[in-house]
């Protein structure tokens, strides 16, 4: 039983600390490159399975990505009208949702070169730090964008990617008000099509 | 007959600007329609458009880039006269150079050297130049095979085979310097565009397909952000999160 305890002890202690989360950099352009360039070295390891780079950006995510704020921009003027319960119970299933979206595109991983190229404080919540991915197989390079919040300024976070000039956070909400907009903007549809994707997938 | 022609060319534009003043960009013209034309254009693109991306995909990479430099740059002339139009002289004067460079030096435009000495021209047209003139876009719907559009873009889209010099050489068959082609020279170039643009974007489309709730409303937001930032000629980092409550 000892045995089995400090197995499970030092797999814990192993488990974590081969995934713990560095504390990145609280200047923006330094925490996207030192997070960007932590997320690239993890995922081209190739001693590392799928499932465990999952995990690793999941807790990336879960750290360093503005979740909560992005699920009620996402929602759109119906934040303010939702009953409570509700607007509770869809902030955790837009966690889970959002999770498992970011983790599926894994797969679309391949190796690439990363650079920042500048950043440009809109206010004192905001800073925008302009990137480009380089891609190692010869593709077009990917100029993306990233928003972040600096409210706190020891800790930033990220509120929103757009790649080549697209808002992925805005793509999300306005699909998301089209699934409302069709259904009498009833939270508990959409509600009911994210737990199907994160069933599904 | 030319006037013929401007009366309903004027026509056309008092009509876009009516119907564009009175509707928003993210509504549906009509969305009952444009959803299964949007199911018939997936349907197409997995059957025809995607599996030759796929091959095209697999070419020699030199291959590839020479064909892609090729139909950029023949839609460059495209852009001239709507830079024209828009009295973007800076950016005239990159199409221009642009063209002459790759046309003569990159070897009727298979190799890009304009870009190596900074000469990077945006691509515009007539919906472009409309929007430039501060006409909204009208509302949203799906062509068949063309796919998503406004009616405004729908307009300059018909209105682009009018001042497009590639167009009136070919489809129009009218000569210029000397040169001229005929429909399928138009066709096969347009052809062309749309298998490398599809190539370029099988992994962002795919996991966009995968990671959407809702396809159409996606690729729906997907165009009409393109549009406004090329409008615009900004990278779309417009701020609509100020009034979020923390």
């Amino acid at each position: 039983m000892k045995k089995l305890s400090i197995f499970f002890v030092t797999f814990i202690i192993s488990f974590t600390s081969s995934f713990s989360l560095q504390a990145y950099s609280s200047d923006p352009k330094e925490f996207v490159r030192e997070l960007v360039n932590d997320a690239i070295e993890k995922l081209s390891d190739k001693g590392i399975s799928k499932e465990e780079k999952a995990i690793f950006i999941e807790n990336i995510a879960i750290e360093n990505v503005d979740i909560k704020a992005l699920g009620l921009y996402t929602l759109g003027e119906l934040r303010k009208s939702s009953d409570k319960q509700d607007l509770i119970k869809y902030q955790e299933t837009f966690e889970k949702y959002f999770l498992k979206s970011l983790t599926s595109r894994l797969t679309d991983y391949s190796s690439s070169q990363f650079e920042v190229l500048n950043s440009d404080q809109k206010s004192s919540n905001y800073t925008i730090v302009s990137t480009v991915i380089k891609p190692e197989d010869g593709s077009p390079d990917i100029k993306i964008d990233w928003r972040i919040y600096t409210k706190n300024p020891d800790k930033p976070l990220i509120r929103d990617l757009i790649v080549e000039g697209l808002s992925l956070a805005r793509t999300q909400k306005e699909e998301f008000a089209s699934i409302l907009s069709s259904n009498n903007n009833d939270i508990k549809i959409l509600l009911i099509k994210l737990e199907e994707f994160i069933q599904t997938n | 007959m030319i006037s013929k022609k401007i009366s309903i060319f004027a026509f056309c534009a008092l009509f876009i600007t009516n119907i564009c003043s009175n509707a928003y960009a993210t509504e549906e013209c009509f969305e009952n329609l444009s959803r299964p034309v949007f199911k018939f254009n997936m349907a197409f693109d997995d059957i025809v458009l995607e599996p030759i991306a796929k091959g095209y995909n697999k070419l020699p990479k030199p291959i590839k880039i020479g064909t892609s430099n090729f139909t950029s740059n023949i839609s460059t002339l495209l852009s001239i006269p709507n830079n024209l139009l828009q009295g973007n002289f800076n950016q005239l004067g990159q199409s221009v150079g642009s063209f002459l460079i790759n046309t003569s030096v990159g070897i009727f435009g298979i190799f890009n050297p304009a870009e190596k000495i900074g000469l990077t021209p945006h691509k515009e047209d007539v919906g472009q130049t409309l929007g430039s003139y501060g006409i909204g876009s009208g509302c949203y719907f799906v062509l068949p095979i063309l796919g998503p559009t406004t009616v405004r873009d729908s307009f300059g889209l018909l209105a682009d085979s009018f001042v497009d010099p590639f167009a009136h050489i070919t489809i129009r068959e009218k000569e210029l310097f000397s040169i001229s082609g005929n429909d399928l020279d138009y066709f096969s170039v347009k052809g062309t565009t749309a298998i490398d643009f599809r190539a370029d974007n099988i992994v962002n489309f795919d996991s966009l397909e995968k990671n959407s709730l809702d396809l159409y409303s996606s690729i729906k937001s997907v165009y009409l952000q393109d549009r406004e930032n090329k409008i615009n000629n900004s990278s779309g980092d417009q701020d609509d999160w100020g009034n979020l409550d923390n």
